[in-house]
């Protein structure tokens, strides 16, 4: 690794650029600017060759389009160039550590893109007849399997399409439960260092969101947790491990007094991946907890999603799950569960969360990377996502404050915060100054229990030279933000952009192109 | 453990550098009755590539995949011609393995193309405004709902029978927790329900749920209806789950509807059983603070040039907890990027003619079933999807069809269980991958299978 001298400091930040000449394109070297597609399209270009329709007479409903509809067109060659330059201009897990902290960017492995686009799993409609699609059925079970095993529970709903509609489905489960018990309650209690789709959930299910304190080492304050149960209570969730990167200790201790007081517990499985193969969360009391697929086992992230949530039940909640699901039959074949066979295997299901079965993509995938990895392999994974945040915990401990060092190891991610920088210096400065080392930024200002929180994960899928590098960059970057290095203020300097207005987007917001807008010309 | 780059001697270093003595110290948190002592019994160790592979390819030849058999399904999944390009760009690791675009300096490639797609989608439904996607079409229907109540303070829906029954499901079961009342009606394939929703909207109505075309594949005008829900200050909700038809009728928002969401599959995504889709959410701009997920918006950076970030966080999760619009925080960005790009290589002409031809294959197709004796056309009109009465129960003629390798269409018996007036009903997609071969061999089956 070539490092930069030893305090980090780079006194000739910035002038690369005063010096060069702005080219005539916009373009740098291999640093492309890319117009938008309504500029370089139009409505007669098409890339895509038709046969010729037939000539009938149209049944339309007399509502034929009359109007444009604005949509340029591209020709093969120039879509497959605007996608590929746009490409260049996004960070990846396939370019380098993506140490966002609670997000768990680990390796895509390509056997899965391979398996999930086989024939028989990409080209099945979701309404074929069920004997016509056993092997998807199939794979959908063995996933449940896996996922019930690992987390010791009793049932596994798989329709589930994200992670925080995982949560929505624990949270019906749970008030369906209580509705069959024919009790009342209104609250759900959520701890300050949850993911905030938590109390967006309970109050989306319709519950009313109490928070409970976190301790000053950064676990739930389980006297206060345990002195607003009641009758009103209908359930806690909590993120284990949770947002400061630690393990709850205590979650037995918090589930038996929930279980005492009627309620149920709902964990957020996000951080699973920094316990597979070690710990079942149902050894813990937990009765719902959603399994982000793409953190635990890879499936890729796309940008934004999709996602997969899964949610493992225990045996109190099981019998609410939602419907589609597939069951086993005793002559070895499988069966979709849906509306009609719901009434006579599984009529307490508070109903359907999605038109179809869920993310079968997404299912093979992470069914994939399970099977590679085994039983033996995922604890492994655990322990090396564990190792790999610990030593960067241990390692930039000396350049940024660690607020929970000293509450024990961390779990797989790393927290530090902004204690330290120079005056006017930021978290937000030294993530763009992360930029500029070429790295993406870890995750900032969140857990929101610290200030100006930075949470690194580094996942189990990177080497230790890797993280040397990545350490060394962060620590030179630290440096800077507390020696007040001036050019770190206008970070990124070698990135696409420079930094965005974010606050003019949300004044002024532009969310479609429109012709008269446009002059807002690139130079 | 070939996904695991940490060797031993690594190891040893790095627990060292911590001053842990080993690994098991470093889950000293983990109660002693709470930790497994060795990997969880009953599950197979590690597996190779190749045995991984070999196992995938047995479980999918146990399927009977839509390309290599005549292929009639829809309901709201459709096989269409996916061009190679989408598939392969969609695959480049930028773009792949990227995450939701939180640092926008080095996220421009997804920032961009979901303005392009926002851009794409409210100009196919006749919208102002449009989102970075959903996670499905029933979904994205479900929240528009609870975007009518948050707008209009009302909580009251009227619902077309005529929308896809697991998309009433998906709000059924949203609404038992939210209090909202659903009005709802019996589809029946005789006549349009057009009549009771324009009787159904009063001042308690906060939004009427319109699918286009509808279940059975019937295209309606959806401007009366809208007329009469502006009057009652209700809010027109249009529910379109195949897009494509878009290319050859009159957009929902043109009717005047005022959210306009949708199921995006049809468009570079493919059926995949069910999911990843890719839900799409519309609206007038002057409901745009309302509107669920994620939202792509135009701005410029320091040096002035145009850029794009994610903006309006302000609505949601990660800022406002309990108080957000939605629990979403995330999109499909993967399948938003199909769509866009397949959009992107039909381009104006390029849909129309795309339509065109789906329309064009449909019209034969159902002239041609319909010659068979006691088979009857239920819809006058339709675009890519008609519902076929046929003169016996039709979820035993799928079943039949399937064992003579034709996969010919949906029952509603299966869509509506117990609803015996439906019973004899099938849907029948066609689209621009059905040849006339195809249809000629599904009428042949499916004349043996009556007689």
């Amino acid at each position: 690794m070539s490092t930069v001298n030893a305090s980090g400091w780079r006194p000739e930040m910035g002038e690369s650029d005063v010096m060069a000449a702005e080219t005539f394109t916009g373009n740098r070297a291999l640093m492309l600017e890319e117009a938008l597609i309504f500029e370089i399209g139009d409505s007669h270009t098409t890339g895509v060759d038709f046969d010729p329709a037939p000539k009938v007479q149209s049944r339309l409903g007399g509502l034929e389009r009359n109007r444009e509809i604005g949509l340029p067109g591209l020709s093969e060659p120039e879509t497959v160039r605007h996608y590929t330059r746009l490409s260049r201009q996004n960070y990846a897990i396939d370019l380098g550590l993506f140490p966002l902290g609670s997000c768990t960017m680990k390796h895509n492995p390509r056997l899965n893109e391979k398996v999930a686009r086989m024939k028989g799993f990409i080209d099945v409609h979701p309404l074929q007849p069920q004997e016509t699609v056993q092997g998807a059925l199939q794979v959908i079970n063995e996933l449940a399997f896996w996922l019930v095993d690992l987390t010791g529970m009793h049932g596994v709903a798989m329709s589930p399409k994200a992670g925080a509609h995982g949560e929505l489905c624990g949270i019906l489960a749970i008030k369906a439960a209580l509705d069959a018990r024919g009790e009342d309650r209104p609250v759900i209690l959520v701890p300050e260092s949850a993911h905030g789709t938590n109390p967006a959930t309970a109050a989306f299910a319709g519950f009313s969101v109490e928070n409970i304190p976190a301790t000053p080492e950064g676990r739930v304050d389980v006297a206060a947790l345990k002195a607003r149960l009641g009758p009103d209570v209908a359930g806690v969730m909590i993120t284990n491990p949770n947002t400061c990167g630690l393990f709850e200790r205590d979650l037995k201790i918090i589930s038996d007094a929930v279980h005492a007081a009627g309620g149920y517990v709902y964990c957020d499985g996000a951080n699973f991946n920094a316990i597979v193969g070690r710990v079942r969360p149902g050894d813990l009391g937990v009765d719902a907890m959603h399994i982000n697929l793409h953190k635990t086992f890879s499936t890729p992230h796309g940008g934004g999603g999709p996602g997969s949530g899964p949610v493992v039940l225990s045996e109190a909640l099981s019998p609410y799950g939602p419907i589609p699901f597939v069951a086993k039959m005793p002559d070895g074949s499988f069966k979709l569960v849906e509306e009609e066979a719901a009434g006579e295997m599984h009529p307490e299901t508070f109903g359907r969360m999605t038109a179809f079965h869920g993310q079968m993509g997404m299912f093979t995938r992470a069914l994939a990377y399970i099977m590679s990895h085994g039983a033996d392999g995922l604890r492994q994974v655990a322990e090396d996502a564990v190792l790999n945040a610990n030593y960067v915990l241990r390692s930039l401990e000396g350049t940024l404050e660690a607020p929970f060092g000293a509450s024990g190891p961390c779990m797989h991610e790393a927290l530090f915060t902004d204690n330290g920088l120079a005056e006017g210096f930021s978290t937000l400065d030294v993530a763009k100054g992360m930029i500029d080392e070429g790295y993406h930024p870890m995750t900032v200002y969140f857990p929101l229990v610290v200030h100006g929180a930075m949470l690194v994960e580094p996942t189990e899928t990177e080497s230790k030279a890797a993280l040397d590098q990545f350490i060394g960059a962060l620590r030179s970057v630290a440096n800077r933000a507390k020696q007040g290095d001036p050019a770190l203020k206008s970070a990124p300097h070698f990135a696409p952009r420079r930094r965005l207005d974010e606050t003019l987007a949300a004044r002024k917001p532009v969310l479609v192109w429109k012709e008269a807008e446009l002059p807002i010309a690139a130079e | 453990m070939r996904y695991l780059p940490l060797t031993d001697t690594d190891r040893q270093a790095m627990l060292a550098t911590i001053g842990a003595a080993s690994i098991d110290d470093l889950f000293v948190d983990v109660p002693e009755e709470a930790r497994l002592k060795g990997p969880i019994p009953g599950l197979p160790m590690h597996a190779s590539e190749m045995a991984v592979e070999r196992h995938f390819s047995a479980m999918a030849r146990k399927n009977m995949a839509a390309a290599h058999h005549p292929f009639f399904l829809g309901a709201g999944a459709y096989k269409h011609h996916v061009p190679a390009s989408v598939d392969h760009l969609i695959q480049r690791g930028e773009f792949l393995t990227a995450y939701t675009p939180y640092q926008p300096e080095i996220a421009q490639g997804t920032l961009q193309m979901l303005f392009e797609f926002q851009t794409q989608v409210a100009r196919l439904f006749g919208c102002d405004v449009a989102n970075a996607s959903m996670y499905d079409g029933s979904t994205a229907c479900w929240e528009a709902i609870g975007m009518a109540g948050r707008v209009t303070k009302r909580s009251k829906a009227v619902i077309s029978s005529g929308l896809h029954p697991h998309y009433v499901s998906v709000a059924k079961t949203m609404a038992r927790f939210t209090g909202d009342t659903l009005e709802l009606a019996a589809l029946d394939m005789a006549q349009s329900d057009t009549g009771r929703l324009l009787a159904s909207i009063d001042g308690e109505t906060s939004c009427v749920v319109v699918q286009y075309p509808d279940i059975l594949g019937r295209i309606e005008d959806l401007s009366a209806i809208a007329q009469k829900a502006h009057e009652h200050g209700a809010l027109l909700i249009a529910v379109v789950t195949e897009p494509v038809a878009l290319g050859a009728i009159k957009s929902p928002g043109e009717m005047g509807a005022d959210i306009v969401v949708g199921e995006g599959q049809s468009l570079g995504v493919g059926l995949q059983f069910g999911g990843p889709y890719v839900g799409l959410f519309a609206c007038k701009e002057k409901f745009v603070r309302q509107m669920p997920g994620r939202l792509c918006g135009q701005t410029v950076d320091a040096e002035g040039k145009r850029g794009f970030v994610l903006t309006l966080s302000t609505r949601e999760q990660h800022i406002r907890r309990e108080k957000a619009t939605s629990n979403i925080c995330t999109n499909s960005g993967l399948c938003a990027l199909a769509f866009s790009i397949h959009m992107s290589l039909l381009g104006e002409r390029g849909l129309r003619e795309l339509a065109a031809l789906n329309h064009a294959r449909a019209v034969q197709a159902a002239d041609r079933l319909t010659q068979i004796e006691g088979v009857s056309l239920v819809n006058d009109s339709f675009f890519n999807e008609f519902t076929l009465k046929l003169p016996v129960n039709a979820r035993d003629v799928v079943h039949k069809l399937a064992a003579k390798k034709v996969l010919g269409g949906v029952s509603l018996g299966r869509l509506y269980p117990g609803e015996t007036t439906l019973e004899n009903g099938l849907l029948v997609a066609v689209t621009e991958v059905v040849s006339e071969e195809d249809v000629e061999t599904f009428a042949a089956t499916l004349q043996e299978v009556l007689s």
